[in-house]
């Protein structure tokens, strides 16, 4: 008997996580799963009623502006934090002598949450005493920002507050991806004559491509997620302008009494996320088996 | 060598010196562009909550306050004194590191042996466990809010920091085990065989030999959690409310709750206070994060 | 012609002094090998040639001109790195035209440098393959194929054979002595392994720590080392080392080893470059092949000691064995046949026309 305990001892100390995680993680969805099929309201019903909260999902209005708003976001997102980063990168690659200060600066934004960032920006980008004020006591009488109030424009002001959080990241990975290349690569580039330019953009950018599908695995990721900085930032607001999957699914099922629905809501940004991930993961562990 | 080609030589030698320092003047430029766009927040948020709501409302984002005035700091913290509907900060902070702590704990450690497992005492499908484990970094929480949420009913305990403490250490499991297993991975084999050989067993080889050499991940996994536990709120707000919630959403029920009028110095104080940890933890262990931020995400 | 000239040129890494005022003048079309020990300043030496690393004394002069400021692109060089450098997303052909392409060289001359290129090199078949695609001794070849095709007038090798395995070592060596012979370019070329430096060179220049020890053609240096350092670092198995004082009398200059007073080697033919003192310590250097059973030739100045081997390796061609001596540990090199077994006494033969008697001290050749 101990012989056994003894041999197979590893597997037994995996069997907690590996149990909790299949519980947890695969159960659970698998539970949600099941409950958008379901015509589940305030509790569970475990009858199945076929893919009738799909179908409602996709007629509700509000849920279309949340995927529009969720693309648009992540469009947005996706492209200005890869730019952003991809060049602060670059340019802190340069030996700059406070680089250390600019990297921290740069980054600092990652390690506050989400709720104090739309905070903060919230006051920023407060219609009257916000950054209009600032312009208006600057000189320019005439000037208005008030994108946060407006119905059109409050989507863009999550993009920014988006952007100051998770650039930084961004620039993180490049940087550390800039430095692995061994130096003698932009020794020969200098010896063939190429310019800075070039050697950024001709060379050491395409060798960055693991990390720019790095980033736009991990920046999706983050963006089809994203709820703390919407409850902070807009609340879905002005009205439901600026919802997102994520706050439809809560607000559905804890607000509305309509499990099912939610349910739904959240298989479908499981299978945003999948999309993206699988394929993400399979790549990675096949590169790693590789080599 | 001919004389002309001289000449070609000097006026290389010119130009590329001008366009240097133009360049690097650039350079410099654009770094403090965005050094300024980064900094602008939390300036603003320090500004302002030193501020009374009479200078915020003459000045704007960018004035000094007249005078160091700490009364929101105090409001943010402990309130008014008024009873019941005052909210304040101080015992929420107290639930988040009641929080915090026990799940970072349990999460680290349970990750540290199930990465130890992966590496060190392989066997066939490994790779497999290790990816199924991985996967649960990436699910977006939505998919299991509702199960968790009555699952923490049944359990008895829905709306405790208890609840909290379940939660975050569970899905903390496989962040901790990406960063040990990529750790261990690279540790020599060969430390494990001549342990066993020397008559050292699975437990023993752990505690005396792996946890002395594993710091620098225990850092970064430690870091990981605390910042990503400190700064959650789905779960914070999803599965407690009142009195049992985490610092975020006591933040954001407090600025969100315009009873009268809006108090934007206690709320940037407010701010301030929930996002200080896990900042000074960021400037005095940064190198850290960082590497906990791009070891996890480089290496998948 | 003078085709390189570094003068008084001194670089400093912080307060490390890499290298101590280096003087050289390399003639047009000669192979020099800049040779040493890891941190003797050589790759550093070529960088600045190259223009990758700056001065902080002294000057580089290419064809007369002072080219210390100017960039590397427009020195008129070309540079095989240690790991080939080629760059990764690119294919073989575009690796090979990329220097040609920033000089805006015409679309033809491009075409026409190339195909003598790879048709050369024998790479013409690689051309569409991306670096990760080919062998070690490929890319080897392709990274020579994108420094030749700029037809430079200064080829630099950082240690490009230090990454291959023993047997494509000695291949790719070929390769270049071959490319050296057929193109005549001038070559400066980094290494720490003295076979290759050896076989390859027109001229060595041995470094070590920030100075030239030593210039000269490879047998000059292999003959007549002129330093401890250089004697001890060319050949292999390396020279034999003994410890002595130097006795003069109206005829002649004996040498007294250490430990072995009844020997006496007589030096009287040896070419000193001043007048030695009495008494001087001295260190005899003399090597393996010098230490052996032959005797048969004349015009050889030859001294005959009893000595019992401790080690014998067999090399197939001959025998290396190891000799007590002089409190130290000798190598002589013996014929297959000579009978030679552990621990049984022998007649070992110093050749001494062949030895290099050193300055204790200085360690500099007398």
């Amino acid at each position: 008997m101990l012989k056994w305990l003894e041999k197979n001892l590893p597997k037994i100390v995996l069997a907690p996580s590996v149990g909790l995680i299949s519980w947890f993680v695969y159960g659970f969805i698998l539970w949600t799963f099941y409950i958008s099929f379901t015509n589940s309201k305030i509790l569970p019903k475990y009858e199945l009623w076929g893919v009738g909260q799909y179908v409602k999902l996709w007629g509700t209005r509000k849920w279309l502006i949340a995927v529009d708003n969720l693309l648009i976001f992540t469009v947005l997102f996706l492209v200005i934090c890869i730019v952003i980063g991809v060049v602060l990168a670059i340019f802190l690659d340069q030996k700059i002598r406070a680089e250390g200060v600019l990297r921290t600066i740069y980054l600092y934004p990652m390690a506050l949450s989400f709720i104090v960032t739309g905070t903060a920006w919230k006051w920023i980008l407060n219609p009257t005493l916000g950054i209009e004020k600032l312009f208006v006591d600057m000189g320019f009488e005439n000037f208005t920002f008030d994108w946060l109030v407006n119905r059109e424009m409050a989507i863009y002001t999550i993009v920014i507050a988006g952007v100051w959080q998770s650039s930084g990241f961004v620039m993180a990975l490049f940087l550390a991806g800039l430095r692995s290349i061994e130096d003698e690569i932009v020794k020969a580039a200098k010896i063939d004559g190429a310019s800075l330019f070039t050697v950024y953009w001709k060379i050491l950018i395409p060798m960055m491509r693991p990390v720019f599908f790095t980033s736009f695995v991990i920046l999706v990721h983050i963006s089809i997620k994203s709820y703390d900085l919407i409850v902070a930032l807009t609340q879905g607001g002005p009205g439901i302008s600026t919802t997102m999957p994520a706050l439809f699914m809560t607000q559905t099922a804890f607000h509305k009494s309509q499990v099912g629905l939610s349910a739904a809501s959240a298989m479908m940004m499981f299978m945003a996320v999948a999309a993206v991930i699988i394929p993400y993961l399979y790549s990675e562990l096949r590169r790693e088996n590789v080599s | 060598m001919s004389a002309s080609t001289n000449i070609q030589y000097q006026k290389l030698e010119k130009r590329s010196r001008i366009t240097n320092l133009l360049l690097r003047w650039f350079l410099y430029f654009v770094l403090a562009l965005f050094a300024f766009y980064f900094i602008f927040p939390m300036y603003v948020m320090l500004v302002t909550s030193f501020k009374t709501m009479d200078e915020i409302r003459q000045g704007n984002l960018l004035t000094l306050p007249g005078q160091l005035n700490i009364e929101s700091w105090a409001v943010a913290w402990g309130g008014r004194g008024y009873g019941a509907g005052d909210t304040y900060l101080r015992p929420y902070f107290w639930n988040s590191i009641k929080m915090v702590v026990p799940a970072t704990f349990f999460s680290t450690f349970i990750g540290a042996l199930t990465g130890y497992v992966l590496t060190k005492w392989r066997f066939k499908g490994d790779s497999w466990v290790f990816l199924f484990l991985l996967f649960g970094c990436f699910i977006p929480y939505q998919a299991i809010l509702l199960p968790m949420a009555r699952t923490l009913g049944v359990l008895g305990i829905s709306n405790s920091i208890l609840g909290l403490v379940f939660v975050h250490s569970i899905y903390g499991i496989p962040f901790t085990t990406l960063f040990f297993r990529n750790y261990y991975v690279s540790i020599p084999n060969e430390l494990i065989k001549a342990a066993r050989i020397d008559g050292a067993g699975f437990f023993k080889i752990f505690f005396k030999i792996l946890i002395p050499i594993s710091a620098p991940i225990i850092v970064v996994t430690v870091i990981w959690q605390f910042t990503q536990i400190w700064n959650d709120f789905l779960f914070g707000a999803t599965f407690s409310f009142g009195k049992a919630a985490p610092i975020q959403v006591a933040l954001n029920n407090m600025v969100l709750s315009s009873t009268s009028v809006k108090e934007y110095n206690v709320d940037m104080a407010s701010a301030i206070i929930a996002g200080f940890p896990t900042l000074i933890v960021y400037v005095l262990a940064g190198k850290y994060f960082i590497r906990g931020l791009t070891s996890g995400a480089v290496k998948g | 012609m003078v085709a390189l000239s570094i003068k008084e040129l001194s670089k400093n890494f912080g307060s490390t002094e890499v290298l101590k005022k280096i003087n050289l003048d390399i003639e047009e079309g000669s192979f020099l090998v800049l040779l040493g020990p890891s941190g003797c300043g050589k790759s550093t030496l070529l960088n600045i040639i190259a223009g990758l690393e700056s001065i902080d004394e002294g000057a580089v002069f290419i064809d007369d001109y002072d080219v210390s400021k100017v960039e590397p692109k427009d020195r008129n060089i070309a540079m095989v790195f240690q790991s080939y450098a080629l760059y990764p997303s690119m294919t073989v052909r575009e690796n090979i035209i990329f220097g040609l392409k920033q000089a805006k060289t015409p679309k033809d001359k491009i075409e026409k440098q190339l195909e003598k290129v790879s048709n050369f090199l024998k790479v013409d078949g690689l051309l569409k393959r991306k670096p990760s695609q080919l062998s070690g001794g490929q890319r080897q070849r392709v990274a020579m194929g994108r420094a030749l095709v700029r037809e430079p007038r200064i080829f630099l090798f950082d240690e490009p054979l230090s990454n291959l395995d023993a047997k494509l070592r000695v291949e790719m060596r070929h390769e270049i002595k071959k490319l050296y012979t057929s193109l005549d370019t001038t070559m400066v070329y980094v290494t720490h392994d003295q076979i290759e430096a050896m076989s390859l060179a027109s001229k060595i220049a041995v470094m070590n720590e920030g100075i030239i020890q030593q210039l000269g053609d490879p047998q000059e240096i292999y003959d007549q080392p002129n330093s401890l350092f250089v004697a001890d670092f060319i050949g292999s198995p390396s020279m034999n080392f003994i410890n002595g004082v130097l006795n003069k009398n109206s005829q002649s200059i004996i040498f007294t080893p250490n430990n072995e007073n009844n020997v006496k080697l007589d030096l009287s033919h040896y070419n000193f470059k001043s007048s030695i003192e009495e008494g001087l310590k001295v260190v005899l250097g003399l090597r393996p092949e010098y230490v052996s059973n032959m005797q048969n030739n004349d015009n050889r100045n030859l001294s005959k000691i009893s000595l019992k081997p401790t080690i014998i390796e067999t090399t197939g061609f001959d025998k290396n064995v190891t000799f007590d001596f002089a409190n130290t540990e000798i190598i002589g090199r013996f014929t297959p046949n000579s009978g030679v077994e552990l621990n049984k006494e022998i007649d070992v033969y110093f050749d001494l026309s062949q030895t290099s008697i050193f300055d204790h001290q200085t360690e500099l050749r007398l």
